[in-house]
């Protein structure tokens, strides 16, 4: 890299004073680079995107395809990963699966945010009342853990794979307000806050102007180690029968099933699984890569 | 103490009629005419009109809440339409051995996690701290109800040294009921074992990095002695109190071990009323699991102040 | 003299840093005789805790690294002890009483238990016998009602009697060698004056030898036989405290004299003169005489070659200084110029 896509990559960010300044984005991509567990972080869930977007290109067979001819025939050459109880392709489905993994964990974080962030910044910005009926509100949603919300939202509002991504984007939800309400409250005791507003900015544009870009990092931080807990939760609740229907292939309701035949097909139980594990891991990692990057304080 | 509990009383107890609110909101997801979808399979006349009056469905929403609510606390949690019981049975019934599987995973995780913690505080950046570092990232992202199959495909078929599944009272017999209990206890205290060794980590850290360990060393106090007397107790306190948060982790985890290894708990008492569309019973549940979560928070809270002598006296 | 209770030798303590090594101590030597008081000016960074905790072990490391040197305390090189003697000396033989009495106290053990742990290490005291033991120490400090506060908690302690307690755990088990790391920074003027009476009584009740680090020159007045003058990791300069004072022969003891506030040395009546400039970076130490960038005295060659620590001529007996510069001409020749 040389100097001239340094000062391209420079991207003015107001000077905190507590933390240490995220810095040039050329700092934090380099700071990232240097630690070999991100970068593999990074190129697995390049890879995953890359495989859930070409899965009609790259899966070998047809995910819905069945062939009595070929039930649960394990590991060969005609099928690397063996076929399931209906003579399905496993490659194919894992393949097709990462779509649903993916885009639950994607569009369900998103939700969270979308929902949370606002929410978040209103309560720590405003405090008060609404801070406090945001908070309650909030401590409430996470009284009810995590999956038992989920479960139980898929339950009232029927069985889907949509129906999932909202439940778990609702109960991510309290995650982010949480977040950006004590970040907002950390900065907006420090010292350029009260510049800002001592030469007569309003609120909104405070909070907008100056507060939100420095809590962008640890939203980015935990936005990315929350997609790993809605690929689980997914996962999960399609393991449940309450995500992804069959028989559209899914890496939880795949497992499902596998889970019926362990001791005939154990092959069906392990790619699923496999496939979960990398994909959370890679998200945990590449989580884990971008806090380090961005708040180098903390590095170990 | 008091004023201390009173200002904890005075946060939980909001919390807990907000939960509440959005519990019994969830009723109101239900496709088309909320006593025909309530009714579940039944299709019975006589049924849907026990179900109109039970929850006076005739009646504006806030009413409806309100004497729903005043039920909830007499502990009428509802029927259960397809079993004919009352929900509040069913979840005595279930609760004690959710709780022992609780129990349980949490002992395997605070035995596992916190030396892991520790070990990897001490040794900040040295090999055994990336070790356990490794250890925590795996147990974060393995799913449990995979470990839970590949544990069963492991010692209950390959092996055949424990069932997989068949759940024995300890009334019964106490070694059964272990040698079914094991397998879901660690399944379920794995993830939390790993969140358990960050957060014992991240206050040892804290506490190692502390004056008053230096004075300690300074004193001619053993390495080990110093880890045990004068930094644990410290530490304890970040990690009660992170731990309790963990709880719903827990109960969130127990719904699936509990379905894999078919442990007849709380959490398989409610996939199944998921499915048998027992709407009564998944409410009472949920309901159960916030207030147990939000006591157990309290007493978090309690704790915390019991073990800090700076409160404990002010 | 006799063989010196304390004798360093070369001493030199490196960390390990992001940015490079950073040369915390560059081989100083010193000794300290029995019942000597010591003490070590200088600013932070000067290496004066640093030397101290580090050969006691008390550094982390790594980062920390003892690069070379002796440090003889009754003729044994603590350096190469294993842990286990180490641990012994410590608390046992050689006190240790730190600068932040609010944070150096253990928040959830009481007073009583914080003040038995070295008498049950070192001298093997336990239960009623370390109690009283203990209730002596918290007396001997003189806190009063010391029975009833035995059981309580630092919390309910004031800073100046968290310092007493911090002493009496310092002295428990009689140590030969009680080193104060800026024991007086953190409190009250009033309370720095009682506290600073009060180790000069207990030296004279127990005969032990003081190290009294301190950024503050005025602080060295009243306690210290001998004081010596740190900066950058080396000595600077060193001698007994009546001469020093008088008779300042490093521009960088000079500078600190001057910006004292009132203090009997000829300084009286004068404006405050703070030092310009700021320490150097440890982590890449100049050549020569590390004070020379803020010293206008300096010479070529005060740039291009570290002076060794030697007698100053004309001086009392004792009394080193490392300056290629003569200060003590440069200053009478300043005086006589208008």
């Amino acid at each position: 890299m040389n100097a001239g896509t340094a000062a391209a990559g420079a991207k003015p960010t107001t000077p905190r004073v507590e933390k240490p300044e995220a810095g040039p984005l050329r700092e934090v991509w380099l700071r990232f680079l240097e630690r070999p567990s991100a970068v593999v972080g990074l190129a697995f869930v390049v890879a995953l995107v890359a495989i859930a977007a070409l899965a009609d290109v790259i899966a070998p067979y047809d995910p819905f395809a069945t062939d009595w001819g070929a039930v649960r025939s394990p590991p060969s050459l005609e099928h690397p990963f063996g076929t399931d109880e209906v003579g399905r392709d496993l490659l194919a489905r894992i393949i097709h699966g990462a779509r649903a993994s993916l885009a639950a964990g994607l569009t369900s974080v998103a939700l969270a945010v979308v929902l949370g962030l606002p929410l978040g910044l209103l309560a720590g910005y405003a405090g008060g009342i609404v801070d406090g009926a945001i908070m309650r509100l909030t401590d409430a949603l996470l009284a009810i853990p995590f999956l038992i919300l989920a479960i139980a939202l898929a339950a009232f509002l029927g069985p889907s794979l949509t129906n999932a991504m909202v439940a778990i984007g609702l109960s991510a939800t309290s995650i982010f307000v949480r977040l950006s309400r004590a970040q907002v409250l950390a900065i907006k005791a420090e010292e350029f806050i009260e510049a800002a507003r001592a030469v007569g900015n309003p609120p909104w544009r405070i909070a907008l102007r100056h507060i939100l870009p420095n809590i962008v990092p640890a939203i980015l931080v935990q936005a990315t180690l929350t997609i790993a807990a809605a690929i689980i939760a997914e996962a999960s609740l399609s393991f449940l029968g309450l995500g992804q229907q069959p028989p559209a292939p899914s890496w939880g309701s795949m497992l499902n099933v596998a889970k019926n035949f362990l001791d005939q097909a154990p092959w069906m139980a392990i790619w699923p699984g496999v496939s979960i594990f990398v994909a959370v891991l890679s998200f945990n990692l590449l989580g884990d890569g971008l806090r380090d990057a961005l708040d180098p304080r903390q590095r170990r | 103490m008091l004023r201390f509990l009173a200002r904890r009383l005075a946060i939980a107890v909001p919390t807990l009629v907000i939960a509440s609110m959005i519990i019994f909101a969830l009723q109101q997801l239900l496709p088309g005419d909320t006593a025909t979808a309530l009714s579940g399979e039944e299709r019975d006349p006589e049924v849907i009109a026990f179900i109109r009056e039970k929850y006076h469905l005739d009646r504006p929403l806030p009413v409806r809440y309100v004497l729903w609510a005043k039920g909830v606390l007499q502990g009428d949690l509802g029927e259960s339409i397809r079993l004919q019981k009352p929900v509040l049975d069913l979840v005595a019934e279930k609760l004690p051995v959710t709780l022992q599987l609780a129990c349980m995973a949490m002992l395997i995780a605070l035995i596992i996690g916190v030396p892991m913690g520790v070990l990897s505080a001490v040794k900040q950046g040295q090999t055994a701290d990336y070790v356990a570092n490794g250890i925590a990232l795996w147990g974060l992202s393995i799913p449990n109800f995979w470990l839970g199959i590949m544990m069963i495909l492991f010692f209950s078929v390959y092996l055949g040294w424990l069932p997989a599944s068949g759940y024995v009272p300890p009334s019964e017999s106490l070694i059964e009921n272990l040698k079914a209990m094991i397998m879901p206890a660690f399944v379920l205290g794995n993830a939390i074992a790993a969140v358990m060794m960050r957060h014992t980590r991240a206050a040892m850290l804290q506490v190692l990095q502390s004056d008053y360990v230096r004075t300690a060393r300074a004193k001619g106090v053993a390495p080990l002695a110093v880890i045990l007397r004068h930094c644990l107790r410290n530490a304890a306190v970040p990690i009660i109190t992170l731990g309790a948060l963990e709880f719903g982790q827990l109960l969130s985890g127990a719904v699936l071990t509990e379905q894999i290894f078919s442990v007849p708990g709380f959490g398989k008492l409610m996939v199944d009323a998921v499915f048998n569309r027992d709407y009564a019973t998944v409410q009472g549940v949920v309901i159960c699991t916030a207030t147990t979560y939000i006591v157990l928070n309290l007493m978090a809270d309690v704790a915390y102040f019991l073990v800090n002598p700076k409160l404990r006296r002010a | 003299m006799g063989v010196p209770l304390l004798d360093i030798r070369d001493l030199t303590v490196a960390f390990a840093s992001d940015g490079g090594t950073v040369h915390a101590v560059n081989g100083i030597s010193y000794a300290l005789s029995e019942g000597e008081t010591l003490g070590i000016v200088g600013e932070s960074g000067s290496g004066k805790s640093v030397h101290v905790l580090a050969m006691l072990g008390l550094i982390p490391m790594p980062p920390g690294r003892i690069e070379r040197g002796e440090v003889l305390f009754q003729g044994r090189d603590l350096l190469t002890l294993d842990d286990r003697a180490l641990r012994r000396v410590r608390g046992g033989e050689i006190g240790f009483v730190f600068q932040d009495p609010m944070s150096s106290l253990n928040p959830a053990m009481t007073v009583a238990a914080q003040i038995v742990e070295p008498l049950r290490i070192h001298l093997g005291l336990d239960g009623a016998a370390a109690r009283r033991r203990a209730l002596e120490l918290l007396d001997l400090v003189r806190i009063p009602d010391a029975a009833r506060r035995l059981d309580q908690y630092p919390h309910e302690f004031s800073g100046g009697q968290r310092q007493r307690v911090m002493i009496a755990i310092a002295i428990a088990c009689k140590p030969k060698l009680l080193i104060a790391d800026e024991a007086t920074t953190a409190l009250d003027v009033t309370i720095q004056a009682e506290i600073i009476g009060l180790v000069r009584e207990l030296k004279r009740e127990i005969g032990m030898a003081i190290v009294w680090i301190t950024h503050d020159l005025g602080v060295v007045a009243g306690i210290a036989d001998t004081v010596q003058v740190m900066y950058a990791g080396r000595i600077l300069e060193r001698g007994p405290v009546d001469d020093l004072f008088a008779d300042p022969r490093s521009a960088y003891t000079l500078g600190l004299l001057r910006s004292l506030p009132d203090l009997a040395g000829g300084t009286k009546g004068r404006r405050l003169q703070p030092i310009e400039g700021a320490p150097p970076d440890m982590r890449d130490p100049p050549v020569g005489d590390p004070f020379a960038p803020r010293n206008r005295y300096a010479t070529e060659r005060c740039f291009r070659e570290a002076p060794p620590l030697a007698q100053a001529p004309g001086a009392a007996p004792g009394h080193l200084v490392a300056a290629w510069y003569d200060l003590r001409g440069l200053l009478a020749r300043e005086r006589a110029a208008p």
